[in-house]
Order: structure tokens, then C-alpha cells, then sequence
């Protein structure tokens, strides 16, 4: 067993380095004064030139402002509709195209991104000759594009917490007379909620970070923030990415942390009202 | 069936203990048992269509309807004109209607060797890769499974952390590492080695990949690691088998689900890849995601563009369909 801890370490070790070496290295070179992003300038550095050059950069706070806009909406729209998907999958038995609507919502989380943009810009072309909508591209159908795939993620996270608890608790409160609909906002969304705001933030970075399917369904007026990086970085690197990837881990990194706090927070709530109702008894 | 002849009252009586509530609860009881949650909805609630119908005709508008439209587009014409494709069933004249289906698009992929070659290098390329991705997550997930349980929610966020931070400035980082005149060669060179070329070569995209990827093979892995029973290990090495042999002959084998969930879960999306190949990759030698969207964006051949998803769709099928099946039977397992 000596042995084990031992190898078990250093696979700890040497994982979490290659993890988070590349990301820690863009954050120091953040502060690097040299054009030349691999050679640290001692002499002049830390510096926050960079980060001065980023806010001063219209085009990306442009892209910025609207890479939010897109996030916000998808990820609400992402969770009513995966929300819905998976009560109807992990909940309602079997019915007339259950296996189709459990394909389609499995079928998105590995499709390459390609097919999934190509696909779906041909589809709004074919409406827009149609019916005469969607009238060009943009806000519009990259968000229609991204609640399309971050809503099968919702689908499995919801889908998943369903599954961790039966349905004892609903079937209680319907022998007590409550309706379906009531059920649901009484008893199985609270239950599900952290699953819920988990799944809204993972559709928001979802859509945040979407390179490829954006630059197929965005029209030539609505550049979101990672086409604007894509470019810059195709041409080299450049140090005030350096600064945007800094700022970006930065924000997630707290975030991440603040909503693991709650969420084990609304567990251990969870665990202890369960605790309880069974001592009552 | 019985099923269809009961016909329940579209609102339950408030009364809880009326005649009719009674009558309800016996006949579900005598008839299926328990009462389940999914036979109230299927008797009582009409907005029930409604629940199913939302997110049915959204993923049949906006994923279903796509394909069909693309597997169509595959089969047209090339034009110039906007959009620069003929249609399939043109009107000619008053009377007359030309169908205008074509082959021509798959002959062409299957002419032309670039497209056959990017397609054999994409699946090599992402094999590779997946296999690095598992021999470098299967000792994080079994470390992480074997840990204190307390540990082991830490380890997972470390895991998901970089996940949720930009998967393209996360690919960028490897720029600075890999070039020529990077970190890594730097470091090489206080040791007296290198430097060596790395960036827009193979390597650079295994790397890229692995790197990007690696949560999708570690989570899985762990969830299959983590219910493992030990007591099997534990009677093995009564039984005299070292470690080593208690891994390759328990544990391994345990754990295969878990290691074909992660590959898929790597395996499929990197095929079709494009940021990390255009980034890091060589440009000699293009992955098929990158050939469709220069068919699409560059040569504006629509047509010939359905027809590389196609293929490519036609490609994955197999692992595609796997990974569903797995992933039901996991949501269905997790239930008991």
C-alpha cells in the first residue's frame, strides 16, 4: 500500500503541472513588458501596460459586451429547454419518441462543432428564402445556434440529478392533491435547482467561449470575443491576449469557487432537512 | 389493455379521501403496483404534451431538420449565385420540372486523394491522441478515486477548473510553450538540450488535444473508479497477487466501461476538430474539419461541404451511437 500512495502522488503531481503550468505561465507573461512574449524583460516588469492596451481596445470590448448578451440569453434559454428535456426523459416514462428526443439531446455533446455550424447556417438560409426569416444573420441565430447544443448539456446535468432521488417526494405531495405543475415548483425544482444553476453557468461558457459554430451562423456585423482572439491569435501571439486570458481565469476561478461553496452549502442543507423529516418520524 | 378503459377525472376531487380518490388509488394500486409519478402525468395533465412538445420540436427544428437540409445540399449542384447551390426539384418552364440530383459532390471526395488523405490522417491523429489522453488520465482518475473523500471533491474542481476558462486562450498557451524559441525550449536549454521544433507539428496537436480534452476522459474514468469494490483488491492480495497483478486482472478490467466512455467522449469531437490543428497543427497536412470549412468559407462550394459532413457524419456513426448507448444505460444505472 506504501507503494501505491506513493505512485499515486506523483500522477497528482504531474497532472495538475500539466494542467495548470501553461495557464500559470499566460498569467506571468501578462505582466511582461517585452513585445516578445517568451522573453521576460526583467527590468521593466511586472507592468499593466497590457491590461491598459485591452481596455483601451474598443473592437474587443465590442466583442466583449457582445459574447455576454449571447451567453446570458442562451444559458436561460439553455436551461428552460433542458430542464424540460430532462423532467420528460428522466420522468415520464416511456411515450411516443422517447428514444428519438433522448438521441437528439445525447446526439449534440459530441457532434464536431463543423456539422453542428455548417448545419445550422444552412438551415437559417433555407428559412430565410423560405419565409423571409431570419432577415441576415446575427444576434439572433447565434443565439438560436448556441441554446441549440448548451441545451443538451442542461439535459444530462438535470437529467442526472433526477436520477440521484426517486420520485417518493412527488408522489407524495400528488396523493396530497397537488397538481403536476405544482409539484413541479414545490417539490422537484427546488430539488434540482443547484443542478439547474450548474447547468446554467456551463451553457453561459459554453456559448462564451463557442469559436466555431459562431463563425458560421454570426453575420458580418456581430463578431463575438473568441472570433476577435482567433484572429489576432492566428497571426502570433500577442501579449494583451495574455492579459484577456488572465482577467477571463481570474473571474471563472472565483466564480467557480463562490458557487462550490453554496452548492455544498445546499447539500448539506439538503442532507440535514432529510436528517430530519426521518427523526420525525 | 385495461389502461385505456379507466378513465380518471381530468382534476382530482380536493378531497382527499372522496370515493373517486379512493377508487383511484386502489385501481393503481391493484393494477400496476405502487403509483409511479409517470402515471399521474400520463392520466391527469394535459399540459403534459405541452412539457414534451417544447423541447421536442426545438431539438427536431434546430437539430433534426438541419441534417436532412444537409444531406440534400449534398446532393445539388455548385452555382454562382446566392445561396451559390441549384436546388434539387427546379421549375423549367410552365410545365415542366428538372430534378436535379447529383452524385458528383461524393464521386469528387472520392477522386480527389486530399480529401481521403485528411480523413485517414484526422482519425489517425485523433486515435493518437486519445490513447495519450487516456495514459495520462487513467492514473489522475484512479489517484483521485483512491483519495481521502474529502480530497476528492478538491481534485475534481482542479480537474474542471480550466474547463470552464476559454478553451481557445487555453490552446493559445501552448503557443508560447512550444515555439521554437518558448518555455519549454528555453528549459531544455539551461539542461544543455534542444531546442527542438515542436509547434505545427503532430506532437503540438496530440498535446493540444490531450490537453483540452482531458477532463472528458478523467470524469468518467472516475465515476467507474470510484464505485469499484475493494474488498476484491484486498481479497487478491490475500491470495498472494502483488499489485501489479491485482491491477491488470481486477481493477482494469473493472474499469473498462468507464475507459470507453472517456475515448468516445474524446475520440469523436477531436475528428472533426479545428481550432487546435489550425493553431498548433502543420499546414502540409489539413484534419477534415478544417477542409470543410475551407470548401465552405474559402471556396464557397456549399455542396461539396455537405457532402465532407456527410462523410464525415457517416465516419462517426458507429462511435456516435456507442456513446448514446452507454450514456443511457449510465442515466438508467444511476437510478438504483
Amino acid at each position: 500500500m506504501k507503494s501505491q500512495s506513493w505512485f499515486r502522488r506523483l500522477a497528482l503531481f504531474f497532472g495538475f503541472a500539466f494542467l495548470y503550468v501553461p495557464i500559470l505561465s499566460m498569467i506571468v507573461f501578462s505582466f511582461n513588458n517585452s513585445r516578445l512574449v517568451t522573453v521576460w524583460d526583467a527590468d521593466d516588469s511586472p507592468t499593466l501596460k497590457w491590461y491598459r492596451q485591452l481596455l483601451e481596445n474598443e473592437q474587443i470590448l465590442g466583442a466583449a459586451w457582445l459574447s455576454i448578451k449571447v451567453a446570458a440569453v442562451t444559458a436561460t434559454g439553455a436551461v428552460i429547454l433542458g430542464t424540460l428535456a430532462g423532467l420528460v426523459l428522466a420522468r415520464f416514462g416511456p411515450f411516443r419518441g422517447r428514444t428519438l428526443l433522448s438521441g437528439m439531446t445525447t446526439a449534440p455533446l459530441v457532434m464536431p462543432e463543423v456539422i453542428t455550424g455548417l448545419s445550422l447556417l444552412l438551415l437559417f438560409v433555407f428559412l430565410e428564402q423560405l419565409i423571409g426569416w431570419p432577415q441576415g444573420r446575427g444576434f439572433s441565430t447565434i443565439v438560436i445556434a448556441h441554446v441549440t447544443f448548451a441545451m443538451a448539456y442542461v439535459t444530462v446535468v438535470v437529467q442526472s440529478r433526477l436520477a440521484t432521488f426517486d420520485d417518493s417526494l412527488e408522489e407524495a405531495a400528488l396523493d396530497l392533491g397537488a397538481r403536476p405543475a405544482k409539484v413541479f415548483f414545490r417539490i422537484t425544482l427546488p430539488l434540482i435547482l443547484p443542478a439547474i444553476l450548474s447547468g446554467w453557468l456551463l451553457a453561459f461558457t459554453l456559448s462564451w467561449d463557442d469559436l466555431v459554430i459562431s463563425q458560421f451562423v454570426a453575420g458580418p456585423g456581430s463578431t463575438t470575443l473568441p472570433m476577435v482572439v482567433f484572429s489576432k491569435v492566428r497571426l502570433g501571439v500577442s501579449p494583451d491576449i495574455n492579459a484577456l486570458a488572465t482577467i477571463m481565469v481570474t473571474i471563472v476561478g472565483l466564480g467557480v469557487l463562490l458557487s462550490a461553496i453554496w452548492m455544498r452549502r445546499q447539500e448539506r442543507r439538503l442532507a440535514l432537512e432529510m436528517q430530519m423529516a426521518k427523526a420525525d418520524k | 389493455m385495461a389502461r385505456s378503459q379507466v378513465r380518471q377525472p381530468q382534476k382530482p376531487p380536493i378531497d382527499a379521501w372522496g370515493a373517486g380518490r379512493l377508487g383511484l388509488i386502489f385501481s393503481l394500486l391493484f393494477r400496476y403496483g405502487p403509483p409511479r409519478w409517470s402515471q399521474y402525468v400520463r392520466k391527469h395533465w394535459a399540459g403534459k404534451r405541452l412539457v414534451i412538445g417544447v423541447p421536442f420540436l426545438w431539438l427536431l427544428m434546430f437539430f433534426a431538420v438541419p441534417f436532412v437540409i444537409v444531406l440534400k445540399l449534398s446532393f445539388s449542384e455548385v452555382r454562382l449565385a446566392m445561396p451559390p447551390y441549384a436546388p434539387l426539384i427546379e421549375r423549367v418552364s410552365e410545365m415542366a420540372y428538372a430534378v436535379n440530383v447529383n452524385l458528383g459532390n461524393y464521386a469528387f471526395l472520392l477522386s480527389d486523394p486530399l480529401y481521403a488523405s485528411s480523413y485517414i490522417y484526422s482519425v489517425k491523429v485523433a486515435a493518437i491522441a486519445t490513447f495519450f489522453c487516456l495514459l495520462v488520465g487513467y492514473p489522475m482518475a484512479y489517484a483521485i478515486a483512491r483519495s481521502a473523500p474529502t480530497m476528492r471533491s478538491v481534485w475534481l474542481m482542479l480537474i474542471i477548473l480550466p474547463f470552464w476558462t476559454s478553451f481557445l486562450l487555453r490552446v493559445y498557451a501552448w503557443v508560447g510553450l512550444l515555439k521554437t524559441d518558448g518555455l519549454i525550449n528555453q528549459a531544455l536549454g539551461v539542461l544543455g538540450l534542444g531546442p527542438y521544433t515542436m509547434m505545427y507539428t503532430d506532437f503540438a496537436v496530440y498535446i493540444g488535444i490531450v490537453y483540452s480534452y482531458l477532463p472528458f476522459m478523467i470524469l468518467p474514468l472516475y465515476s467507474n473508479l470510484e464505485k469499484h469494490d475493494l474488498t476484491l483488491l484486498e481479497a487478491s492480495a490475500d491470495l498472494g497477487a502483488g499489485p501489479i497483478k491485482s491491477f491488470l486482472r481486477i481493477t482494469l478490467p473493472l474499469s473498462f466501461p468507464g475507459i470507453i466512455a472517456g475515448s468516445l467522449l474524446v475520440f469523436i469531437p477531436s475528428v472533426g476538430e479545428y481550432v487546435i490543428p489550425s493553431l498548433l497543427g502543420r499546414s502540409d497536412q489539413l484534419m477534415i474539419g478544417r477542409v470543410l470549412s475551407d470548401e465552405f468559407f474559402a471556396n464557397r462550394d456549399w455542396p461539396v461541404a455537405s457532402a465532407v459532413s456527410i462523410a464525415m457524419l457517416l465516419l462517426l456513426v458507429v462511435p456516435i451511437v456507442l456513446f448514446q448507448r452507454y450514456q443511457n444505460r449510465e442515466l438508467a444505472g444511476a437510478r438504483r
